[in-house]
């Protein structure tokens, strides 16, 4: 042995940093927080975070307790007057709590948790609702909105209007025998098709309007090579505007893998409001029935 | 002892002797010490809301009764849990960002050198990103047993680990070398990321957004418990670098000769690589990707007070502290309500100012 031990001994003292962390980590683990809040106890100062959200409070007509809402709340207009706290995935906690709210309605999926983490800490009544790209999934948004804001009667009144006009919408895709298979391009960025896969809200709106997802075998929006693209046989590409970087038309078509479908062949590309169409909201029934129109015709517009 | 007067004789032939550099390097250094307490108060009063730290801490220090005691509770709750762990972590990390830039640099005698080049914020991210996209299904158990703490715990771990297997390949019998670990630095980042890239790819839409925003940084998570975690350990490994000093400073007349004027250069090393992958792996793993601090702050300095090592590091921290803090106020107020992830604040302004030092110095330092 060459080193010295007193050389040995001071080599490892840096190694004590981490381990001093490590320790005290442990030592001021946070208490989970067990929150089962369902109503508000003051719906004077509301805060919505979440478009869905925002537009159900607002058809609802309990608009007056708002007084902030996310940058994803751009329907109804009149939103957009309300203070804009930033993006339902990268809230900040004092951004929050400068607008006073009384209470804090978010759709499930904001964040990030450190900041909801903070909200719910600020004993400002934390409610969050839940999503799901289904018929049923907006009826209970609906339910679970007007729970926390002391209106159940109106809510349950709504969610049976909406029930109707989810059931006519279906009805009319249920009909229809020749289903056409639709491509949810989410963006295009340097020539990659990013597309939807299953459990995304692109795919339950495809299935609503009673059409075929062409995507099979993932799930989320994952980018798609040119040779799945042509197997997938899209009859329609579906794209949204009014959300992000905008999908061009003649850029997806140009797409050599694109232009080769049956989409591409018949230059068929539906594009839609993003807030509309993905929203799962008050206004879903309208945008299946849109989408059903546009991609079958006469065959759905007789029975609405 | 003799080591250390040699060392130091080093230090001065570093700087080429000049007292007048000295005195300067310690007026600066004051200066910029009061910078960073308006920093500190001016951080603490501004923000999205109107809550006035002043008045709460002075409320507090005489037990004066607010008169609305609801809004009083939520002041205290801006100011108490929200801005003051914000501003000390922004303190921490500043310094500890600079600091380690600054000590990468003097060890790799390379003024681009930064903690990013041996992979220690690549390993961080890795162990980061494995919380997100993991936490849900094969690390479940992980999360649910560490809470919100499991995703700094893994950002540290991942760049510290990436940090002693460099170590580990760069070392030969007991020397390592420098050249080595930077191309093995640059391998293991590159795998590194190539994980992370599948990670990405496993993401779901919700996890991608999450890694979207912690990739561009922010200090909006700061709570005291992350403090807890975190301080000890970036206080520790900035506790280890002004012993650094000397050594730096003996290492830029290069590595023989700082070995023949007593420095035990090896030691210098390790202690040096694993003080930075511990400060920046604790850095990272709270506030995600903040580029340029450690960059461009050593490289201010150096103009201003020149390169002798027992000036630069304390210096370094102080400016580091007080650039995040700047960066971060101006992060919470320019779209308030909203944010804007503090890695876009600090890359807008330290990219072009990084380029005007670049291009100021072209004329020395040939890079």
């Amino acid at each position: 042995m060459r080193q010295d031990p007193t050389r040995v001994v001071f080599s490892f003292r840096p190694v004590l940093a981490p381990l001093l962390g490590l320790m005290l980590a442990f030592a001021v683990l946070p208490a989970k927080a067990n929150d089962s809040t369902v109503v508000f106890s003051d719906t004077s100062r509301i805060a919505s975070i979440g478009g869905s959200i925002t537009e159900i409070v607002y058809a609802l007509g309990e608009e007056g307790h708002l007084v902030a809402r996310d940058s994803t709340s751009y329907f109804p207009q009149a939103a957009l007057k309300l203070p804009d706290v930033g993006y339902m995935r990268a809230l900040s906690p004092e951004g929050v709590l400068s607008v006073n709210p009384t209470g804090i309605l978010a759709l499930h999926g904001s964040g990030p948790k450190d900041a909801v983490d903070v909200l719910k800490k600020s004993s400002v009544a934390f409610i969050e609702v839940p999503e799901h790209y289904s018929h049923e999934g907006i009826l209970e948004k609906i339910r679970v909105v007007g729970k926390a804001l002391g209106v159940d009667a109106k809510a349950e009144k709504l969610a049976v209007e909406m029930d109707a006009k989810l059931k006519s919408a279906e009805k009319q895709a249920a009909s229809i025998k020749q289903r056409k298979r639709i491509l949810f391009v989410l963006s295009t960025q340097g020539g990659k098709v990013l597309a939807a896969g299953s459990d995304t809200a692109g795919d339950g709106i495809i299935k609503l309007a009673g059409a075929v997802n062409a995507v099979e075998g993932f799930s989320g929006y994952k980018q798609m090579s040119d040779e799945a693209i042509v197997t997938a046989r899209p009859d329609v590409i579906l794209t949204m505007k009014n959300a992000g970087p905008p999908v061009s038309e003649d850029e997806l078509l140009a797409n050599p893998s694109i232009a080769s479908t049956p989409a591409g062949a018949a230059r068929k590309v539906i594009s839609m409001d993003g807030g509309y169409l993905l929203g799962f909201g008050p206004r879903t029934a309208e945008a299946i029935h849109d989408l059903a129109v546009s991609l079958y015709g006469s065959q759905v517009t007789d029975q609405w | 002892m003799a080591d250390q007067s040699i060392a130091g004789a080093a230090g001065k032939v570093a700087t080429a002797a000049n007292g007048d550099r000295s005195a300067r390097a310690r007026a600066v250094i004051l200066l910029l010490s009061l910078a960073l307490a308006l920093s500190i108060f001016l951080s603490l009063t501004s923000g999205a809301s109107d809550a006035s730290a002043v008045r709460v801490i002075r409320d507090w220090l005489t037990g004066a009764v607010p008169a609305d005691a609801g809004l009083a509770a939520r002041d205290q709750l801006i100011v108490y849990d929200i801005r003051m762990p914000r501003v000390l972590l922004g303190v921490l990390i500043g310094a500890a960002l600079a600091v380690s830039g600054a000590v990468m640099q003097g060890l790799f005698r390379n003024p681009l050198a930064d903690p990013g080049l041996i992979g220690v914020s690549a390993g961080s991210s890795l162990g980061a990103v494995a919380i997100i996209v993991l936490g849900t299904t094969w690390l479940a158990p992980v999360t649910l047993a560490l809470g919100t703490l499991a995703l700094p715990l893994a950002a540290f771990f991942g760049g510290l680990s990436v940090t002693l297997l460099l170590y580990a390949i760069a070392t030969r019998h007991g020397r390592t070398s420098v050249a080595t670990m930077l191309l093995a630095g640059l391998a293991i980042a590159a795998l590194t990321m190539a994980l992370t890239g599948i990670l990405i790819f496993m993401a779901d839409d919700r996890q991608l957004r999450d890694l979207t925003f912690w990739q561009l940084g922010s200090l909006a998570g700061a709570t005291w418990p992350k403090i807890g975690t975190v301080g000890p350990v970036i206080l520790l490994a900035l506790a280890t670098m002004p012993f650094l000093s000397r050594g730096l400073n003996a290492l830029a007349l290069g590595e023989a000769t700082a070995g023949h004027l007593g420095i035990p250069v090896q030691r210098l090393k390790y202690t040096a690589i694993v003080g930075v992958s511990a400060a920046v792996g604790a850095s990272v793993a709270v506030s995600g990707g903040i580029g340029f601090i450690g960059i461009v702050v050593p490289h201010l300095l150096r103009l201003a007070i020149g390169p002798d090592n027992r000036y630069l590091l304390p210096a370094s921290a102080v400016l580091g502290a007080s650039l995040l803090l700047i960066a971060d106020a101006v992060a919470r107020t320019v779209v308030a309500p909203a944010e804007l992830p503090i890695g876009i604040v600090t890359a807008v302004a330290g990219a072009p100012f990084f380029l005007w030092i670049l291009l100021r110095k072209r004329g020395i330092v040939d890079l």
